[in-house]
This record gives C-alpha cells, structure tokens and sequence, in this order.
C-alpha cells in the first residue's frame, strides 16, 4: 500500500507527540522543580505531636484544632506525647522546635504555592528574638 | 344525595375557616397574656435592672476584677506601669493619635471613665487623678450581640468575653456596640509598632479589632493576669471568680462599696470600682 504525502505526515506526527508529550520529559531532564528537603528541627529534637507523616498530610488540620479548642472551648491544657508537654500553639509548640520559619515552614509551602497567613499575627522565633533587646 | 352534598360542603366550609383562624386567635390570645406578665415584671425588677442589679447570679466561674483606686491616687507612675506591662505582655504596638491608637487598658479621667457620675462639685481627688480602665467583660455585652462572626463570645467557663482573631472581618459592629470605648482597630500593621515582642503570644494583623483578654492566656498557666500582678505589692487590683462567695474579690465586693462603669446601661460589667 503507497501512503501519499509520506513526507510531511510522518515529521507531523513526530512533531505532534513530541510537543504532547512535552511536559513528561521535560520535567524528567529539569533540575527546576526538585522536592523540598525540610530543615528538621536546629535543636535536634526528633520526638514531634504525632509521626511526620501524619503531620505532613494534617498539621493544618491538628493547628485549627488547636485553634478552636484554646480559643473558643477554653481549653488549654497542654498536650502531652512522649513524656514531653506542648503547649497548645503555633508559637508555643511547633516553632519552639522548628524555630526557622524559612527553612521549614516555607520550603513546602513556596514549592506547593500556599499561602498560609499564619504569620500574618504569629510571630516567628527571629522576629521576635529581633525585637527582644530593643526597648 | 343532592342534599347531603350541600351540607357536606357547608361544614367542610366552615371547618377549614376555622382551621385556618386558630392559629391566628391562639396567637392573639397568648401575646396578650405575655404582655401583661412582662409589664409586671418590668414593673417588680426594673428600678433594680437599671442600677445594674444582676437578677440571678448564673452558675460557673464568672471572673473580674477589681480596681481599688484608693491605692493608686496620686501614683501616676503604677498606672504607667500597669499599662507598660499589658502592651509588653500582649503585643500591643504604640500608635499615636485617638484614631489608630490600640488599648486594652489605659487611663482617663474620672468625667470620661465615669460619664453617669455626676462631675458637678466633685472631689479635688476624681478632678486631678487618672483612672484605669479595660474592657468590662460584660455579662450582657453589646459587642457580642452585634458580632456577624462570632468573633467575639463569651467563654462559658470563664466568662471572659473573648475575642477570636482569626474569625474576625474588622466589621467593627463591636466597637459601635461598646459603650466603654474598649475595642481598638488595627488601621494598619501594628508589628512595625510593637517595641518588644513577647514571644509566647501573638500579635494582630491589619483589619481586625481587639481588646483585652483578661490575660486567659496567663491564668491558663496559672498565673493572675500581668496588671493584677504589676500591683501586686499594693494590691490595688484584686481578681477572682465573681460567683464564688469565699474568693478574694467578693469579701471586699460584699464589706466595700463599689461602683461599675455606666451601670445603668445593664451590660452587667465584671470590672468594679472603688473610687
């Protein structure tokens, strides 16, 4: 069987899967999107509330929580996981540990571009340790 | 047959007139009674109400305070000292002018703390002292009522009315309904305003209000709230659980005379005074 226009058809098709299938390798040869490796904690503290998986997927969830039972249920009794006590809070608790903001907090949440406005209020242990001597 | 039909229809008739009147007669009927006992009741407890009797005293811990002015005339520099702490405590930030400034608790003369007492002939002492003043975590407080979000709620284990900024839209419906001028709004960032961070508590962002909060984030740790502390050697503020017959503050309520700000308006303030 003679396939007319062989020339061009064949480049074309080429061409065509090449460009739809564009996404795959290039993101197979680009060093543009790597995932982000978080800082764990400065302090070497390696106990967390609950396992970095979970807290991965939920700490939005276990930080609303938080959020409603200190704020509108009063109750602020300080959580206790391994022996050791953390008190209810985004300051309190997680940035105690992981007091860099920018190397944790914000390594995830640049690369999945969300913007949480905790720190909009909330202050991060340099800020406030910029602001400690100064009076 | 033809005959029974006709009357079929009369009562059928007269039956669904009836069914669809009753509600409107039971309604009549009832709101007239309840007229007439809440004109009683008005008439029983109302001279009472208005000077900011509480009817009945609601079960649970119902906390305030009280400011022994006494202990503080002529000692501008404790009151100084009492609001340094509360800013430097809570984050407060510094802004000049009436319009932006940010209080949870300040001082202000007597004829202003006090706008029902009457300034006419008073003391030397009301005349050249200042006063402090917070928020009166009301027990029937008009900022709650007219908040769209819930932002601000009474804390049913404390009393407290307390303020949830996350919640809060900076409608400030609140700062309307307060008659104490006790509720500020953050016009702008106030980080840039705060000398000294304290660590262990947030600040506030552009666009809500707040407030005092009665230091729940201390008593929670077991410690009294920073201006009760700040006085502490003098004891010219006394906190404590305003329905607990044996605490502190309600031996002095029950042996001094107090007075609350604006009574008369019935918000029932927790904050009381003895001037």
């Amino acid at each position: 069987m003679e396939m007319y226009n062989k020339g061009t058809i064949i480049p074309g098709l080429i061409i065509f899967v090449l460009l739809i299938t564009f996404p795959l390798w290039f993101n197979a040869f680009s060093t543009a999107s790597t995932v982000p490796k978080v800082e764990l904690p400065p302090g070497g503290q390696k106990e967390c509330v609950a396992p970095a998986v979970e807290m991965r997927a939920n700490h939005m969830v276990l930080l609303n929580t938080w959020r409603d039972e200190v704020l509108r249920d009063g109750n602020r009794v300080a959580v206790k996981v391994g022996g050791k006590e953390y008190r209810k809070g985004l300051q309190t608790a997680c940035m105690a540990c992981h007091t860099n903001k920018e190397k944790f907090c914000d390594s995830c949440h640049v690369y999945t571009s969300v913007t949480p406005f905790c720190w909009d209020c909330h202050l991060t242990p340099s800020v406030a340790a910029a602001k400690k001597e100064t009076n | 047959m033809d005959k029974q039909r006709r009357k079929f229809l009369k009562i059928a008739g007269v039956t669904a007139l009836a069914g669809l009147s009753a509600p409107v007669v039971v309604n009549l009927t009832t709101a007239q009674a309840l007229a007439s006992t809440s004109k009683e009741q008005t008439a029983a407890g109302g001279p009472a109400a208005a000077h900011g009797g509480e009817a009945a005293a609601k079960g649970g811990i119902r906390l305030g305070m009280l400011i022994d002015m006494r202990k503080l005339y002529g000692r501008p520099e404790l009151l100084e000292k009492v609001m340094a702490v509360c800013n430097k405590v809570h984050n407060i930030p510094k802004i000049e002018g009436k319009k932006s400034e940010i209080k949870w608790i300040w001082k202000t003369p007597y004829a202003n703390a006090f706008i029902d007492q009457s300034t006419y002939h008073t003391s030397k002492i009301a005349k050249e002292n200042d006063f402090l003043v917070l928020c009166n975590h009301c027990d029937q407080p008009p900022c709650v009522r007219v908040c769209p979000t819930k932002a601000t709620f009474i804390d049913k284990k404390t009393g407290i009315v307390a303020m949830d900024y996350h919640r809060c839209i900076g409608c400030r419906f609140c700062m309307m309904g307060c008659p104490y001028g006790a509720r500020s709004f953050n016009w702008m960032d106030p980080q840039p305003f705060i000398k000294q961070l304290n660590p262990d508590f947030p600040a506030r962002m552009r666009g809500v209000v707040e407030k005092c909060n009665f230091c729940g984030e201390r008593l929670a740790l077991g410690k009294e709230p920073a201006c009760v502390e700040a006085v502490k050697e003098i004891g010219a503020i006394v906190f404590g659980d305003l329905n607990d017959p044996q605490s502190e503050i309600r031996r002095i309520l029950d042996k001094e005379h107090t007075i609350q700000r604006s009574a008369a308006l019935g918000t029932k303030p927790s904050v009381f005074y003895i001037v």
